[in-house]
């Protein structure tokens, strides 16, 4: 795309300070919202979560750290290097993922640590999307605990720490590294080795040829173009874990813009989240009676419940739940409601868990920007 | 009609070929871009900055006061190694008030 086509090219206004933002298509993707080209982090249209409970390929959101990033990929030479504390290292082909492993497939949502940044009051440094950085699929792969199994751990392994090929462009800038606690890989059975994404095979913005997934988790632990799973004695240290991707340790998450010295851990489940898909905040309804649909999702524990309220929250409704794809994936949810002719309403949806979580009223605040639920509302006018 | 229906199943099965296969995938990134903007210290800010990442990182940002900018940029400097002079810290930090910046 030229420059001048570039400036031409559609734009989109997210609502928030210096949210507009133009659509483009980078390769095997269709127009997204772009919020930085390089490295590339693209946000999906929020009015695609209506279309369909699968977040299309084409339309998946896509967030890179480092510049680094390689254009060509040969997925039939790709190897996955199975080392450290194992007793079998192993260089794992896509093939040998394909063939020599039970094939497993998990429908689960990959979302943006950073997910509704742009979205917290007071406004915080980084990634400003809105909602849109998140999506569902149906991954195909192998287990990790069955790859680890066949590797065998030695004793005393900690953590399975893992790398892929992105590179950063300076030497010295720290190599994007993630690590899990072993307790979460044995505890989370799902964690999968995907080469397939909606029966498909990655984009290459999304990881081509192979990505871990893990289930609930944010996706920051979900390395892309995978190339590394090394078993370690110790709890990784790199700039990614330590200081990156924090979250403070407080009840809810959550702190004040003044407060300093609290405790943080390593971001990890996703917060119960739902959202309206077929009304926007300050759209225009017409009178009569409509279907109010949307979407909820939680870190695994599954989607026990969502409500439904016309009156800013005073009084909540059951939605009635649609098809259950498993405890990771988006849940559909709908309601039939009517709109009075000239009236304004003030629409809201909350999610409760399995879990028992459910969303926040106040929005949680934090300096890096993550885990917000809030209680979505939408006002709206009636034609 | 008739073209556009092989045309169709020409790419249905090709996508079906490399549906079943793991082979070499390359992509050419656009060139679209978002340029850092005309202003005094914007040399000393392509020159520091543009290696790792695209202005866009600035623009989309909340406006920012000076201390922030600041803080900004030796994050840059000290989380991911950009080797930025001291000497360059205020310039940049400056332009960065002048794009996007608040009092």
């Amino acid at each position: 795309m030229t420059t001048a086509q570039a400036r031409a090219a559609a734009t989109v206004t997210l609502p928030m300070e210096n949210g507009t933002r133009p659509l483009v298509a980078f390769p095997q993707k269709r127009p997204l919202i772009v919020l930085t080209p390089r490295p590339p982090q693209l946000e999906t249209p929020f009015q695609i979560f209506d279309e369909g409970i699968l977040t299309p390929n084409d339309a998946f959101y896509v967030r890179w750290h480092l510049s680094g990033i390689p254009a060509t990929v040969n997925g039939a030479t790709h190897r996955i290097r199975v080392d450290g504390l194992v007793k079998h290292p192993m260089n794992l082909s896509i093939e040998d993922l394909r063939t020599k492993f039970p094939q497993v497939e998990v429908v689960a949502v990959n979302e943006c640590s950073g997910n509704s940044r742009g979205l917290f009051s007071p406004r915080v440094a980084g990634g400003q999307w809105d909602n849109g950085a998140m999506g569902n699929a149906r991954w195909t792969g192998v287990r990790l605990s069955d790859i680890l199994a066949k590797a065998g751990l030695r004793d005393g392994v900690r953590q399975i720490r893992f790398s892929g090929l992105e590179k950063p462009p300076l030497p010295a800038t720290p190599a994007f590294v993630k690590a899990l606690s072993i307790e979460d890989v044995i505890d989370n059975g799902d964690i999968l080795v995907a080469y397939e994404m909606n029966g498909a095979p990655l984009p290459l913005l999304n990881g081509y040829p192979v990505r871990l997934v893990v289930p609930g988790w944010y996706g920051t632990y979900w390395m892309k173009m995978l190339d590394n799973l090394e078993a370690i004695d110790t709890i990784d240290d790199n700039f990614w874990m330590k200081t990156a991707y924090r979250i403070p340790e407080t009840p809810g998450n959550t702190v004040k813009p003044t407060d300093t010295g609290y405790k943080t851990v390593p971001i990890n489940k996703l917060t119960v989240r739902s959202f309206v898909t077929n009304v926007q905040d300050g759209g225009r309804l017409r009178a009569g009676p409509r279907t109010i649909r949307g979407i909820a999702f939680d870190g695994g524990s599954g989607i026990k419940a969502v409500q439904f309220s016309s009156d800013g929250g005073q009084t909540w409704h059951n939605a009635t739940l649609g098809e259950d794809y498993g405890r990771y994936s988006f849940r559909r949810w709908q309601i039939a409601f009517t709109a009075q002719r000239a009236k304004t309403y003030e629409l809201a949806c909350r999610a409760v868990a399995n879990s028992g979580e459910t969303q926040t009223t106040v929005p949680v605040w934090n300096p890096s920007g993550y885990l917000r639920n809030v209680i979505e509302t939408y006002k709206v006018s009636v034609s | 009609m008739k073209g556009t229906l092989l045309r169709f199943l020409t790419l249905a099965s090709a996508v079906a070929v490399l549906g079943a296969t793991y082979g070499t995938v390359s992509i050419k990134f656009p060139t679209f871009n978002v340029p850092f903007k005309p202003g005094p210290g914007q040399d000393v800010t392509i020159a520091n900055c543009r290696t790792c990442h695209s202005a866009a990182y600035v623009y989309t940002q909340p406006p920012l006061t000076k201390a922030q900018w600041t803080a900004e940029v030796i994050k840059m400097r000290n989380a991911y190694k950009a080797p930025i002079a001291d000497a360059d810290v205020p310039t940049i930090a400056d332009y960065l008030v002048t794009q996007n910046g608040k009092q």
